[in-house]
């Protein structure tokens, strides 16, 4: 590849607004990919603390430090701020940061928009996170919200829903606003399969966002409207079904689990081929995988609900779907595995934790297959082994290849270099620990420790034990990431590094070839050459 | 892609917040108000009102920019494409009262009533339901009701909504041959044809409400019925209002042939909105 053609001239560059105003107003794409990034880090701490409670009141049988209700309140408070306030805006942060760049185009399609998304995610995570200080506690039915229980939620039912509202108008703007940008933005020359899989993953997990969130916005609004406006979608003595509000939610629901594995793929595929110094291996395989996965999403929601008492046609079909998703998903474990293949890789941080990714994935993967089959299911459902399954699945997959994006881009969008040394350290920290935390509760799911409940029986006792103090480890070493962050960002290790960061990382992406940290607004004329490294 | 080389970026945008803050009132006043809380109609109220001059003061600065040319090509295509996602989305969000009312009416309603396996769960809970539709359950939840008429006041509606739709393209005909008297008369057409749809909605509720024991409340029936007509009632208020916005702006002098968004996304929005009455006349009234 030769050199970017692009001349930054300063003729749209106004620059920022002065001081804290420039954050609410500004239109700018990577200022709002840090808004987005540091709020998701703010929430993953939020959450996190959630998840230390549960493991604190289950360190040992018996009620420790908290009452029922509020643990099921942390258990529910706990998923929906990590789904919805940290993972998923953690990576439309990504987006917004990397798209633009990736692609060859100055910013976001939808500037103004793009602002009003971030903000409506503030005050979506503001209405939920007011439910705690309420009459009757925060929603503890589960982030599920499945009807009758959760018409039992005290003061917090209305403002849970619509915090559910104001994060769907929130991921669907976003989700338009990046599908717009994918497709009206591109510099001249990139086509669609010239993308950066990253680009790709978004592209596709923009249109899941656009195609489910009015349907939890629905499903939620049956809610309220069954509470307060007399209505009967799901109760049976006025003819309608508690089930229907399964079926809703999980029509949503298992879209949304890609939503946050999808661009998971896409950052691995992105850093794995840098380290292994090769082009990624299957790029048109990968493309086609991801969509397949994202169509197969739709058409499988109901392994969720093995044991509600579908028709056994119904227990046939869902589980014959679910385990096709395995083929794309292999396609894409073994495209990873074959782009290091022979590679002249290196291990920095951002490279440990993909190879984590793609090794950890892969068990939650497995356990997921496991769970497929429907009448295996009957005895997993709502143990401790579907826990196990989704945080491998979210935790070493989604939270590790963020903490890899981190420590990937830092450097390009700050400047500076992090700490290698201790990169490394929050790495290994990080793997051993999350395994201890969540391995064990593979065998407590299996021997038939419930989900969702703060006391268990003794014979639990000893892995309960393992996992919490995983679980502590795991917590405090993400401490290391929250110093790396601030530290990078204040300067770092006093380095200055090039544009391109990574030992020929420009061949990969755009983004590289701009300097680091890239001007304020990446490309103000169309770069006309661009890197074809990966076909 | 673009014809031109030079991006738009417009700069330090205020009315999101704005509207944003708004939302956050407005949702927080009603779930109070939901909660029985003295202060929450007001915050709603308030938060509302704030929503209304946001989208003004926002739809004010969109016009006025495309006006004065600031918009390329590439910015009209940006646009257009939000906009088509965004129907889609809401046609997403139909799909699930028009989804709620397959299930209850094809697979939970007959379940209830003892079909296929479901025999015993008949006969251990209600065992006098009969699975019929309409049917507001074994509980008869809301009392005895009277289902809504298809060939009244709605089949006419469907033919007031079908009639707006020709009148709007009509319009766009107007624009596109730079005929400003057609575009102003078919709008004019297509909105008061709106608003007549509205009221006569509003008569039919009426009707249900008062003559024929059909509520919100009355079971399965009910609810769905009211949730698809009533967002849709809503969906036809909004593409009203933003079609009086349109006219609004034709009559100013706005919109030329090859720069004409605004109206666009008006017209795909009102057909859109004549689509699902489609369907929902099909699946809520005739069937």
């Amino acid at each position: 590849m030769s050199a970017v053609v692009a001349e930054h001239d300063d003729h749209h560059d106004h620059g920022p607004a002065k001081g804290l105003l420039r954050w609410v107003i500004t239109t700018n794409h990577k200022d709002i990919g840090t808004l987005y990034l540091l709020f998701a880090l703010a929430m993953f701490f939020v959450g996190g603390s959630m998840a230390m409670v549960i493991r604190a009141e289950l360190f040992e049988p018996g009620m420790q430090f908290v009452n029922p209700q509020f643990f099921n309140s942390m258990t529910t408070m706990h998923a929906l701020v990590m789904v919805f306030g940290a993972v998923m805006p953690a990576f439309v942060g990504l987006a917004n940061w990397m798209i633009p760049m990736m692609i060859g185009s100055p910013d976001m399609a939808l500037p103004r928009m793009n602002n009003m998304s971030f903000w409506l995610l503030v005050a979506g995570v503001l209405l939920l996170a007011s439910t705690l200080f309420m009459e009757g506690g925060a929603p503890a039915s589960g982030w599920t919200l499945y009807p009758p229980l959760v018409l039992q939620t005290g003061k917090a039912l209305p403002f849970a829903i619509f915090s559910v509202h104001l994060l769907g108008i929130s991921s669907i703007l976003g989700g338009i606003n990046i599908i717009a940008t994918i497709f009206n933005m591109r510099a001249p020359g990139m086509t669609l399969m010239k993308m950066p899989m990253f680009v790709w993953t978004w592209l596709i997990t923009a249109f899941l966002l656009i195609a489910i969130m009015p349907v939890f916005a629905g499903a939620v609004t049956m809610l309220l409207t069954d509470k307060f406006f007399h209505t009967s979608f799901f109760d049976a003595a006025g003819g309608g079904d508690p089930v229907l509000y399964q079926h809703i939610f999980w029509f949503f629901g298992h879209p949304e689990v890609y939503v946050m594995i999808l661009p998971t793929f896409g950052v691995a595929s992105t850093i794995i081929p840098v380290f292994a110094r090769k082009p990624l291996f299957g790029y048109s395989s990968m493309v086609y995988a991801t969509a397949a996965i994202a169509f197969l999403s739709f058409i499988v929601w109901a392994h969720h609900m093995f044991t509600v008492g579908m028709p056994i046609a119904g227990e046939l079909y869902f589980m014959y779907a679910t385990m096709l998703i395995a083929i794309p998903t292999g396609v894409k474990i073994f495209n990873w595995t074959a782009t290091m293949w022979k590679g002249s890789m290196t291990f920095e941080t951002p490279m440990l934790f993909s190879i984590a990714f793609v090794v950890l994935f892969t068990m939650g993967g497995f356990t997921g297959l496991m769970m497929a089959v429907a009448p295996a299911d009957f005895q997993y459902h709502d143990t401790y082994f579907i826990v196990a399954h989704f945080h491998y699945t979210l935790v070493p997959a989604s939270v590790f290849i963020l903490m890899a994006a981190g420590y990937f881009w830092l450097p390009k969008w700050t400047g500076h270099m992090y700490d290698e040394r201790i990169g490394q350290l929050h790495f290994w920290l990080s793997v051993v620990s999350v395994n201890i935390l969540f391995f064990p509760q593979h065998f407590l799911g299996l021997a038939g420790m419930p989900r969702r409940i703060p006391d268990y029986a003794v014979q639990f006792a000893d892995w309960n034990m393992i996992s919490s103090i995983g679980g502590f480890i795991f917590g405090a070493s993400q401490l290391l990431f929250l110093y790396i962050v601030i530290n990078t960002i204040k300067g770092g290790t006093g380095e200055k590094v090039t544009g391109e960061v990574w030992e020929d990382a420009a061949k990969h992406s755009l983004e590289w070839t701009l300097p680091s940290p890239p001007p304020y607004h990446s490309f103000t004329t169309p770069p006309t050459v661009i890197p074809t490294e990966h076909m | 892609m673009s014809t031109s080389n030079e991006y738009y970026i417009p700069q330090k945008a205020t009315w999101p917040v704005v509207g944003t803050a708004g939302l956050l009132m407005m949702l927080a006043g009603f779930a109070n108000y939901l909660n029985g809380s003295s202060g929450g109609a007001a915050w709603m109220g308030l938060g509302l009102t704030v929503v209304i001059i946001m989208m003004a003061g926002w739809f004010t600065l969109q016009a006025t920019e495309s006006e004065s040319g600031m918009y390329s090509t590439q910015v009209g295509i940006s646009y257009r494409m939000g906009m088509m996602w965004f129907i889609f989305s809401e046609i997403i969000f139909f799909g699930v009262f028009f989804g709620a009312l397959w299930y209850t009416r094809n697979l939970s309603v007959p379940w209830l009533g003892g079909e296929g396996t479901r025999a015993v769960t008949k006969e251990l809970l209600w065992p006098s339901f009969e699975a019929v539709w309409p049917t507001n359950g074994p509980g008869k939840v809301g009392g005895d009701f009277e289902a809504m008429g298809t060939w009244g006041l709605p089949f006419l509606n469907t033919l007031i909504l079908l009639t707006s739709g020709v009148a709007c393209t009509w319009a766009h005909h107007g624009l596109l041959t730079k005929n400003r008297d057609q575009l102003i008369k078919g709008l004019m057409a297509t909105v008061g044809l709106g608003f007549l749809f509205v009221t006569f909605q509003a008569i039919e509720y009426h009707e249900a409400y008062t003559e024929m024991g059909l509520t919100l409340g009355s079971g399965i029936y009910g609810s769905t019925f009211f949730m698809l007509t009533g967002f849709h009632g809503f969906h036809v208020c909004v593409g009203a209002i933003i079609l009086s916005v349109v006219l609004f702006r034709s009559w100013k002098g706005h919109f030329k042939p090859e720069n004409h968004f605004a109206f666009e996304a008006a017209a795909w929005y009102w057909h859109f909105v004549d689509v699902v009455w489609l369907g929902l006349f099909v699946f809520v009234y005739v069937i």
